[in-house]
């Protein structure tokens, strides 16, 4: 069992790396996600999760054929989503690809719903960005069926209407993968998260804490609300970003023509201000670790931290030092996280405790029979 | 505690749009009674957060100082905007301080209008540039707007024009926003009184 999920999340930019003009291929970009994400099993964190983009500069489309090949390759990492477009997808696809993966894993994959930042995607896929919302809720309440249910009638807007449907494989050990909703400012996503008991996902990066807090504050206040648990019981996850070097001035050096031409931030706020501004931290080992240990001030005891380590042009090999760099504090991040954390704290869902959570709903449910 | 907000794009300093300001200022104030009788002035030097505009155009959030300029603007009972004329409207600097706002921020607001220009030739310009930006932002664009050429601070005229726009502002913040229509949901308020899902539900079927 672990209290608390460590990660990492890769958008899959192709971004320019600043200091050589060097532009990686396509190829060497997909391939390195590869190498990041069998690193990061090897250092012994617990999840690497993929963005999903359909457009250049993106090499993240398609993201279940690079979670079942890295699945392939790992023998004990999470494969996650971060995110899976739930508006543009078509949740009878969604209900058959992470079912089939969750097999092929033997049950070592959940994702994360999300609507997705770039509007021209939604007609790529035949849908209209002004049922974004609404095409987020059905699509999602759809998928739900698919994976609870053996045979689905279904009839709803935003696609043809379902008449005895089976979706296969069935859900590995009839449990359905875990879902994460993530989202930055849309308290609907947090409510939906919280209606249903699911995980809520803040990005925290490239934003500043406040927003996090209170989106957070939300959907734990609603989970309790729609009594799933007490509101510190709600399952909660934090991104987050660093660049480290043993020595912290050679990380600010390092990082700052990254950050200073990087496609999210990059040509705004010094890095000094957007450090201060947002969780991202550049120093040394001990000060990610400190940064990242007080997430928990406003954010409560949570179940997963995913850092977000391979953009803005960044090669592989510093991505893999950041990795190694990332193993040496992981103990450290643990027993942090550790600490203080009350025993009602739930551990981080995965699909052995998930199954292990149905077997003991299905004894009560028996006991309250007898 | 009434407040009123007064936003001001000059740039040198000091700049005959923040002395436009502050004479409007000093107008509204009178008419509400005088300084101190529960009003509450909060300057906004645009100037001062140029920097932080930019960021929030490329970042997509406001630096700590700018997003208190910005609640200001969103609590504000009555604003008193000033910019220079620049190429025939408003300035850069003018716009996107009202780029970066929240949608429905203004809704209902009274807004004061004031330009600065070199010349007389630009006078129109409240009417033809501000007019329409803040018909847009749903805010209350009173009547009469303020003009003033550099020719202006000499004369005696610009003061009935002040007198007659404060009072104008006044009057429209005694009616209150809430009296020209609803304001938009906000974020906050979305967060503060959430739509309960069930409501979602039920919105996502059409």
């Amino acid at each position: 069992m672990t209290p608390m999920q460590i990660g990492i999340f890769t958008v899959g930019d192709l971004t320019t790396d600043p200091t050589t003009g060097r532009t990686p291929t396509e190829h060497e970009r997909i391939k390195a996600t590869v190498a990041i994400a069998q690193k990061a099993e090897d250092i012994g964190l617990d999840v690497f999760a993929t963005g999903e983009h359909h457009n250049p500069p993106f090499v993240s489309s398609n993201p279940t054929a690079t979670l079942a090949y890295i699945g392939a390759k790992t023998e004990r990492i999470i494969l996650s989503t971060a995110t899976t477009l739930i508006t543009t997808t078509d949740p009878v696809l969604i209900a058959e690809d992470y079912a089939k993966i969750q097999h092929l894993t033997d049950g070592r994959v959940d994702l994360m719903m999300g609507r997705g930042n770039t509007g021209p995607v939604y007609p790529w896929f035949g849908k209209d960005i002004r049922q974004g919302l609404n095409l987020a809720i059905e699509n999602y309440a759809l998928l739900r069926r698919l994976w609870s249910e053996d045979v689905v009638d279904w009839q709803g807007r935003f696609r043809t209407p379902l008449q005895g449907y089976t979706s296969t494989p069935r859900p590995l050990d009839g449990v359905a993968p875990f879902v994460w909703h993530g989202s930055i400012r849309s308290p609907e996503i947090a409510e939906q998260a919280a209606y249903y008991g699911d995980g809520f996902f803040h990005n925290h990066i490239f934003w500043p804490a406040s927003h996090t807090e209170q989106m957070v504050r939300l959907y734990r206040e609603r989970f309790e609300h729609y009594g799933h648990g007490p509101a510190d019981t709600a399952i909660v996850g934090l991104g987050g970003q660093f660049f480290m070097r043993r020595n912290s001035q050679d990380a600010w050096n390092e990082f700052r023509p990254y950050f200073d031409n990087a496609p999210v931030y990059g040509h705004g706020p010094s890095l000094e201000d957007f450090t201060r501004q947002t969780p991202l931290t550049v120093g040394s080992p001990q000060q990610v670790l400190e940064r990242t240990l007080s997430f928990r001030d406003y954010a409560g005891h949570y179940q997963r931290q995913l850092f977000l380590i391979d953009h803005a042009g960044l090669p592989l090999t510093t991505v893999l030092e950041q990795l190694d760099l990332l193993g040496e504090i992981l103990p450290d991040l643990r027993a942090g996280f550790a600490e203080g954390r009350p025993a009602h704290v739930p551990d981080a869902p995965t699909h052995a405790s998930l199954v292990a959570a149905r077997a003991a709903g299905q004894v009560e449910q028996a006991g309250a029979v007898a | 505690m009434t407040r009123l907000v007064v936003v001001s794009a000059g740039l040198s300093n000091p700049s005959s749009t923040r002395l436009l300001a502050d004479r409007l200022t000093a107008a509204v104030v009178g008419e509400l009674g005088g300084p101190g009788e529960g009003v509450d002035v909060v300057h906004v030097e645009l100037r001062d957060l140029a920097h932080q505009l930019t960021d929030q155009l490329l970042v997509g959030f406001a630096a700590p100082e700018l997003a208190a300029a910005q609640a200001a603007v969103r609590d504000a009972d009555g604003l008193i905007v000033v910019t220079p004329v620049f190429s025939a409207s408003y300035s850069g600097l003018f716009k996107t301080f009202f780029d970066t706002l929240e949608q429905g921020v203004l809704d209902g607001t009274p807004v004061l209008m004031g330009a600065t220009a070199g010349t007389a030739r630009h006078s129109l310009v409240i009417d033809h540039a501000l007019r329409p930006l803040f018909a847009y932002l749903h805010a209350v664009a009173l009547p009469t707007g303020v003009f003033a050429a550099t020719d202006d601070f000499a004369g005696p005229d610009l003061d009935l024009r002040i007198t007659r726009a404060a009072r104008e502002l006044v009057g429209a913040m005694g009616v209150g926003g809430s009296a020209v229509g609803e304001r938009r949901e906000l974020v906050d308020d979305a967060l503060a009184a959430v739509t309960p899902f069930e409501e979602l539900l039920r919105r996502s079927r059409g």
